[in-house]
């Protein structure tokens, strides 16, 4: 087979001439980055919170936030990304939807992704903070409503941080699976890593280049978040529980 | 208010269910062939054999550590276009929805194969070492004793990939192949009812989805009981 190999082809200048090819794989980067971490800061609060609601003694609430869950596993992440990019703005009130329309489009682009992601992460934290509540011995909480504390004390000083410490091996995964559900935002056109990747192939002749670079940078992605919840994981475990030496 | 019109649902019935058949037999082959190359990757990550080990842990980590729309990508863009210059196949020919398959069965097998290693592993030894009493070879081990075992257990893992797998194929649209969802945002959009067609989309997935998942609850009281 030949194939001319030419990876120099990142340090020429692209498109208007105003940064190279690399520029567009850095800003591609940049964008999953920054709109991974924002979606995962959302997805820990408001899963955090529905993992809460999920588990209280009230049925109006956990039945709420079990519907809340149902809802966001069984719809495709595609049809929910399409979902906040194209009906969203038709249901708003015309003067919001109005003037998400009229914002510059990577920034509501940016924002039909960045709410996708967030609430659709936020349904499988849920479920984790619920597994990990569920999973401290009972006698947990009865302490903490015999010391005197309320309900809402009892969650916030005894069982949420047991459970989130419980936890991190599969938020760990689930985090990872942020970075990863981020390249879905090519489809609407973000020009994050996997879009820029595309757009390599279409106007480089070195279509094999492109696309190796663009998956070691998620396969280096990975191997960050991986390294760094591994030594969060070593940090707050909890001694006497499998897992921890 | 934004006013709903649903008028252009029923006439495109008969596409949306053309669509529904592309997107149902790229879920049944990535099962299929996920379940079966899933367990030789598992059989070969618990073998005793090194490099065996080294190359399911490595094809499985590989997998698991890229977004499937790049996989995806790979499969449509690049793979083709490779096998066409390696094979001299004339070039142009539509090899999407093949791509697709494939792409899908290969970066399956890798989230199966973790699933049923953790099922054989579930197995205790106690199995094997009375198998192998039994004077069973380890093909007849695996086959008659631990593997029909060890997918018992799975059932329910098994049903939620599968489900995982029926929404994720809606990523094809990347190329622009017309599975279910494909389809419904064309229709959308040449009626210009993206929301409608988007919401009827959505509705039809979560009935299946949601109808799946009470199926793995049941399997689930059943593997515990």
């Amino acid at each position: 087979m030949s194939y001319a190999w030419h990876w120099e082809v990142f340090l020429q200048p692209a498109g208007s001439g105003e940064t190279t090819y690399l520029g567009w794989i850095l800003a591609g980067f940049e964008t999953t980055i920054a709109l991974s971490l924002l979606a995962w800061v959302m997805a820990l609060l408001l899963g955090g919170l529905m993992g809460v609601l999920r588990t209280v003694p009230n049925r109006a609430l956990s039945g709420l936030a079990a519907t809340y869950v149902e809802l966001f596993r069984n719809v495709p992440l595609l049809v929910q990304l399409f979902s906040w990019y194209f009906i969203l703005p038709e249901l708003l009130p015309p003067a919001w939807g109005n003037a998400v329309k009229q914002m510059n489009p990577f920034l509501q682009q940016f924002l039909a992704a960045f709410l996708c992601l967030g609430f659709f992460t936020s349904a499988r934290v849920c479920e984790q903070v619920r597994s990990g509540i569920e999973s401290l011995p009972r006698g947990q909480k009865n302490a903490g409503l015999a010391l005197g504390f309320t309900l809402p004390q009892t969650y916030r000083y005894v069982m949420l941080p047991m459970a989130f410490r419980l936890i991190v091996p599969p938020l760990t995964s689930e985090f990872l699976n942020t970075f990863k559900n981020s390249a879905v935002a090519s489809t609407i056109g973000l020009l994050e890593l996997a879009a820029q990747g595309r757009q390599l192939v279409d106007y480089t002749a070195q279509p094999y280049e492109s696309f190796i670079v663009i998956t070691l940078l998620y396969m280096l992605i990975n191997i960050v978040v991986m390294t760094a919840m591994r030594w969060l994981e070593l940090r707050v475990r909890v001694p006497g529980y499998i897992g921890s030496k | 208010m934004y006013e709903f019109d649903w008028s252009s649902i029923p006439g495109a019935l008969p596409f949306l269910w053309e669509g529904m058949k592309v997107t149902l037999k790229i879920t049944l082959t990535a099962i299929g062939v996920g379940i079966v190359w899933g367990t030789l990757l598992a059989m070969m990550r618990l073998s005793s054999h090194r490099v065996l080990g080294w190359l399911a842990a490595g094809y499985v980590n590989l997998f698991r550590s890229i977004p499937l729309v790049m996989v995806l990508l790979w499969f449509f863009l690049i793979v083709p276009r490779f096998l066409e210059h390696v094979f001299g196949w004339p070039p142009g020919g539509d090899t999407r929805l093949a791509s697709a398959m494939i792409g899908f069965a290969l970066f399956e097998s890798a989230y199966y194969s973790e699933i049923i290693r953790a099922g054989i592993q579930s197995v205790p030894k106690g199995q094997v070492g009375a198998a192998y009493a039994l004077g069973m070879t380890y093909g007849q081990a695996m086959r008659l004793v631990v593997l029909p075992q060890a997918f018992r257990n799975m059932v329910p893992l098994l049903l939620t990939q599968a489900i995982i797998l029926f929404q994720d194929t809606s990523l094809v649209y990347v190329s622009a192949l017309a599975d279910f969802f494909g389809v419904a945002y064309k229709v959308g959009d040449r009626d210009g009812r993206i929301v409608e067609l988007l919401l009827f989309a959505g509705a039809v997935y979560f009935v299946i989805c949601y109808a799946a998942s009470m199926l793995v609850r049941y399997f689930r009281r059943k593997v515990n009981a």
